[in-house]
């Protein structure tokens, strides 16, 4: 077993030579959890994607039912739409509030402010989709004279279709913006201040500071950031389900393609189908993770 | 806890803790009179807090209140007496169940996840052995793939193998919890020093010695981190259990919450005599997500460095 070595020959001398065993023993039960609910999962998956009712080879039938569902165009197209506002309102609003709150100069209250913004973060959840229902009915909303403002005198018409991506964008932002903003600022704080102490010495202003010094230093966790937000926006579920059941499924009805997968499996009874839009959105989420992990040196595996 | 080993963590773990070179110079000293910063910052701070603020308010209030009262007075103790006792009248008590499963699922969860992750981070941080890499890189990419992709998947696995309708049907797979596992190995990585594992072998240790005496008593700040994420992930999952927990008195207070909102007249006007009234709905709600605010309150140096703890070990 000495022979065994890692291509990075100078951590693997680092690191302690032993019989594998006691590595794989330390390992054993994660590498279970990760074939029974990771690998195993994922190859039932494709199983029943290529497999009819009487389990035999479909070929690529199941992903032709699926594509040719009325549903699926307009689910991917949702999908796309929310994913376009929710990246966008991420990037902007996180890059720009976290770089106000490293400018402030009052620590404390920088402090209190991220914390705050952080809090909706417990609400993650059916809990953050129940708030926003209220937040979005004139009848009992703080900001009805909003809602009012923008025409909208009824649920009904605050909920239609063509606002939906818009909505499910601020209870994303609302949960979500805030951790990212916590990250983000830490990472600010990893900037050497020797650097932005030069470019103010240089005559750079704020702006400018933050443009070409801050933003760009920032650039991976950017990325990291749109990557993990991609993947989970792409999994629209929990919003659109609960919006549906507060409609009497007017708004939200197999709006995302996890709820049209969910739908397959559990209202038309069509198993294969379901499985094809799961595979799809695999695929989807193991490309882009694995093009990140490879490609990023954001993890370095070694 | 072992401060002085919260340290060498770095650039991992202590980016953002207090006392950071990067507050005594920088931008933050320049002098700027545009109003325009703080009135950005306040509007945001309007943003998240006011939903939280009037949801705390509302269950408070009568349903008539919430209507025609100013949405951001409070209610009174009458009003929050009635909706408690409304809500725990809802199916013979159904919420406290909910809560209950809640609880039971994400503490077994998050005990079968410590015990797995931190061991199997140990061993890809600090020895060699076959498939190691491997295995690394696959928990990298099951991490960054959300785990709501493979939820019809593991329904019908999990229903091969007869275990739908079972509580262990949510709580192993919320105990596979691959970022637990990044977390421990990035800070075994950074943070313990191998002299420390070579005298402990010199000495005599077994390799589970070793773990268990030296490398675990070193580790409760991860401990802690891998503990607070997998909770509040598996608190507010709701997909994974609406799918794979069929009956009413097994769901956890996620699902719970939907089954409500299924019987507030106002969002559904088809319900008959089982109506929730909304301030009800609230006061669920409010519950619902205390455990996890709580959390957060009282574990926000924790929370910082976790979030950081994506970033490269350079």
């Amino acid at each position: 077993m000495s022979s065994l070595s890692t291509p990075d020959g100078r951590a693997a001398a680092r690191r302690v030579r032993w019989p594998g065993r006691a590595g794989h023993g330390f390992v054993a039960a994660y590498a279970t959890l990760l074939v029974a609910f990771g690998v195993v999962p994922t190859a039932y998956a494709i199983y029943f994607a290529f497999t009819d009712a009487g389990a035999n080879f479909a070929g690529l039938r199941n992903f032709v039912t699926a594509a040719s569902d009325f549903r699926f165009a307009a689910a991917v197209g949702h999908v796309a739409l929310y994913l376009l506002f929710w990246l966008a309102a991420l990037v902007v609003f996180v890059v720009a509030l976290a770089l106000l709150l490293h400018r402030l100069a009052a620590r404390g209250l920088s402090r209190a402010l991220r914390l705050l913004y952080y809090l909706p973060g417990a609400l993650a959840g059916a809990a953050s989709v129940l708030v926003w229902l209220f937040m979005l009915d004139p009848a009992v909303s703080p900001v009805s004279f909003l809602l009012r403002a923008f025409g909208f005198g009824t649920f009904g018409e605050v909920i239609a279709i063509d606002h939906l991506p818009v909505l499910f964008t601020l209870i994303a932002f609302w949960t979500g913006a805030g951790g990212w903003i916590v990250v983000m600022y830490g990472a600010l704080n990893t900037i050497s201040p020797e650097v932005l102490e030069a470019a103010r010495i240089d005559g750079a202003g704020g702006w400018s500071t933050a443009w070409r010094i801050q933003i760009p230093l920032l650039r991976k966790w950017i990325v990291y950031m749109v990557i993990l937000a991609f993947a989970g926006g792409a999994q629209l579920f929990v919003e659109p389900q609960l919006l549906s059941q507060a409609s009497v499924g007017v708004a939200g009805r197999d709006y995302s393609l996890n709820q049209l997968s969910y739908d397959f499996a559990f209202q038309n009874n069509n198993v294969g189908t379901a499985a094809a839009v799961s595979v799809e959105l695999l695929v989807v989420g193991l490309v882009v993770a694995g093009v990140f992990v490879t490609r990023s040196r954001f993890f370095d595996a070694d | 806890m072992p401060t002085d080993l919260r340290r060498p963590a770095a650039p991992a773990f202590s980016p953002a803790t207090p006392g950071s070179t990067a507050r005594r110079s920088g931008p933050s000293r320049r002098r700027s009179r545009n109003p325009l910063p703080a009135l950005v910052l306040v509007l945001f701070l309007v943003f998240f807090v006011v939903p939280v603020l009037w949801l705390v308010l509302a269950a408070t209030k009568t349903d008539e209140q919430l209507v025609h009262d100013n949405p951001l007075s409070p209610g009174s103790w009458t009003a929050l007496k009635a909706n408690w006792e409304a809500l725990t009248a809802y199916q013979g008590n159904v919420i406290l169940v909910w809560l209950r499963n809640s609880a039971l699922y994400s503490f077994l969860a998050l005990v079968i996840t410590l015990c797995v992750a931190i061991p199997a981070g140990y061993a890809l941080a600090m020895t060699e052995f076959r498939g190691r890499r491997a295995l690394l890189i696959a928990t990298l990419v099951v991490m960054l793939m959300p785990n709501a992709t493979l939820v019809v998947p593991l329904f019908l696995e999990l229903n091969a193998v007869r275990l739908i309708g079972s509580m262990w049907s949510v709580i192993l797979p919320y105990s596979f919890y691959p970022f637990g596992v990044y977390l421990a190995y990035i800070y075994f990585t950074t943070a313990l020093p191998r002299e420390l594992l070579d005298a402990a072998r010199l000495d005599g240790c077994s390799e589970l010695g070793v773990f268990r005496r030296v490398a675990l008593p070193l580790a409760t700040p991860v401990v802690a981190l891998v503990g607070f994420f997998s909770f509040v992930a598996n608190w507010t999952n709701y997909f994974l259990p609406y799918v794979l927990l069929p009956e009413s008195d097994q769901f956890p207070v996620q699902v719970g919450l939907g089954t409500l909102l299924n019987d507030v007249p106002q969002f559904n006007p088809t319900i008959g005599t089982l109506a929730v009234q909304r301030p009800v709905l609230a006061l669920a709600t409010l519950l619902a997500i205390t455990p996890v605010l709580v959390v957060f309150l009282f574990s926000q140096r924790f929370l910082v460095a976790g979030m950081l703890a994506g970033a490269t070990k350079n």
